[in-house]
């Protein structure tokens, strides 16, 4: 026992250091970039460049609206096949498994044949057109993620009691999703969102293909520019990819703490 | 019998809504998830005119695109490997006790954390680790006066990448593989020692065939995951490091085979890959869940 213990530290020891040391590494360079000293001098060239704003709030403003268009879609999809359409559940499982099999850069690839100027919807011709493609593929890219938390949250909860409980107040069906599914199912929801917005908000392939200005084609860029400012910019992606998982973290254990 | 009559007559009433509630997330999946695919698998089955041919995949037997092909698929199996067994291991590690307690949540939030740190990010963090001014390797010339880079270490490369992929991978097998070992019941163990059973016997033929699947799974997902990434690999190596993904991408932003056609075998070819590999997923996933419940 005392050995096997010894093992489990020394597994745990290794891949603490395999983790830690490159977000050490990755710090410490990001702050070499005035000669001789320490300095955050990389991390302010980096929020002052306005095509750092520009960029970030372009990918916020899709992540966010990725998440609405998202839980939009999938939420009615997910109460409904809970409650009515139980033997579709293994073909939605299916569809939405699939963004695991298809590479992202296939189905971009897809998107740009199916949706360019010269087809029936040519969806790429405008900005905003292509900027609603770029938010669909997001959705995609999140519905394996979104569909879980959600179908976790849905189980969680007893959606049939609850609707016939509705039902025989006279709610419809549209009040009940809103006023009754939704508030029970808000950890779960939250919970898809920000694990949403932590991969939408530096996505790279769909971005840079659809030539859309946003976070990860920015970041490349500056990769293939610079040589402080891109361990900066990786420092400050880890920070708010932690803070979305710390954030899950906080509202499913508030929610697990709130059930009785 | 009276039990058969409601629930006869309550979906006549209500499935008008539960097909509005499910149709437009049927048309989304349809329009940006299928048609997309479907596409290009057609496209790789026909010439420049529309007619149906099989010389788009013959053309994928160029020694360019087959070791673009090889390439990744070794990355990808050694990242996807090494990631599998190191993960279950920490799991295991995390999960079977003996360790203080804030130590579990610790690994799972970390994980979380880790498995999405993908992409461009990480390939910076990398380069300031063990590129040729990364902390790592003058740490290790200084102290040690190693010279990673003259020993033939190469950041930009096979064993680069598949480092650089273990950072989310490692991670990704801890999340994933955590329930399956948390569903090995302490009674087994138990139940064997109190036969007779040594500790290897244990392994070999209780906790082992009933971790196989769900560890065979794990080992196929992180595949595929690593397969179809692409990000990290291009702001590591720039072009420089000829994977599949890679290629798909310069094939698609400047059409570089001069064959639209070719460049939809490539996709048609990556899809049969993952998709293999999600199969083999979902049968085991099927089998380890006899065992988990």
């Amino acid at each position: 026992m005392k050995s096997s213990r010894l093992g489990h530290w020394l597994a745990i020891l290794i891949g603490t250091l395999y983790f830690l040391v490159p977000l050490a590494a990755t710090f410490e360079f990001s702050l070499r970039k005035v000669r001789g000293i320490y300095s955050f001098e990389a991390y302010r060239v980096v929020l002052a460049d306005p095509h750092f704003q520009a960029s970030f709030s372009f990918s916020v403003a899709l992540a966010i609206v990725t998440i609405i268009f998202g839980m939009a879609i999938i939420v009615p999809m997910a109460y409904f096949v809970e409650l009515r359409l139980r033997k579709l559940r293994p073909f939605i499982e299916f569809i939405t498994l699939l963004p695991l099999v298809v590479p992202a850069i296939v189905i971009v690839f897809g998107y740009l044949r199916l949706y360019n100027s010269s087809s029936l919807l040519p969806l790429t011709n405008s900005s905003l057109g292509t900027n609603f493609l770029l938010a669909c593929g997001y959705v995609t890219l999140a519905l394996p993620y979104m569909y879980r938390s959600i179908e976790t949250g849905l189980r969680s909860i007893d959606v049939r009691t609850l609707t016939e409980a509705a039902e025989s107040l006279g709610a419809s069906s549209g009040t009940i999703i809103w006023r009754v599914i939704l508030p029970n199912i808000r950890s779960a929801m939250l919970s898809g969102a920000f694990l949403t917005f932590a991969i939408v908000i530096g996505e790279f392939t769909f971005a840079s293909l659809l030539n859309r200005p946003a976070f990860g084609p920015y970041l490349q860029l500056i990769g293939a520019n610079r040589a402080y400012e891109p361990a900066a910019l990786a420092v400050m992606a880890f920070m708010i990819t932690w803070a979305c998982m710390g954030i899950i973290q906080v509202i499913s254990r508030n929610a697990a703490a709130a059930r009785p | 019998m009276a039990s058969n009559a409601s629930p006869a007559s309550l979906p006549r009433l209500r499935v008008p809504w539960a097909v509005v509630g499910v149709t437009p997330f049927m048309v989304f999946a349809l329009l940006f998830l299928i048609l997309p695919t479907l596409f290009l698998v057609a496209g790789a089955f026909q010439d420049s005119d529309g007619g149906f041919t099989l010389t788009n995949l013959g053309k994928l037997w160029t020694p360019t695109i087959l070791s673009s092909y090889w390439i990744s698929i070794k990355v990808s199996v050694a990242s996807a490997v090494m990631g599998a067994v190191i993960g279950a291991f920490i799991a295991y590690a995390a999960v079977s006790g003996g360790l203080p307690h804030w130590i579990r949540p610790t690994i799972m939030t970390f994980s979380g954390v880790a498995s999405q740190f993908a992409g461009v990010p990480l390939a910076f963090a990398f380069l300031a680790t063990l590129g040729r001014q990364g902390l790592v390797t003058l740490f290790l010339s200084a102290i040690f006066g190693v010279n990673i880079y003259a020993q033939g270490f190469n950041l930009l490369s096979f064993w680069g990448l598949t480092l650089t992929y273990l950072y989310f991978q490692i991670p990704l097998m801890v999340l994933i593989v955590t329930p399956a070992i948390e569903g090995i019941k302490k009674e087994w163990r138990e139940a064997a020692t109190t036969l007779g059973a040594s500790s290897w016997q244990y392994w070999r033929y209780i906790a082992g065939p009933v971790l196989l699947p769900s560890f065979l799974g794990a080992t196929l997902l992180l595949f595929a995951n690593a397969f179809g990434a692409i990000a990290t690999a291009y702001a590591l190596t720039g072009s420089s490091l000829n994977i599949v993904t890679i290629l798909l991408y310069a094939q698609i932003r400047g059409d570089v085979l001069h064959d639209q056609n070719l460049g939809y075998a490539i996709a048609f070819g990556m899809i049969v890959i993952t998709g293999l590999s999600n199969l083999c997923y979902i049968l085991l996933r099927v089998r380890s869940e006899r065992w988990l419940k």
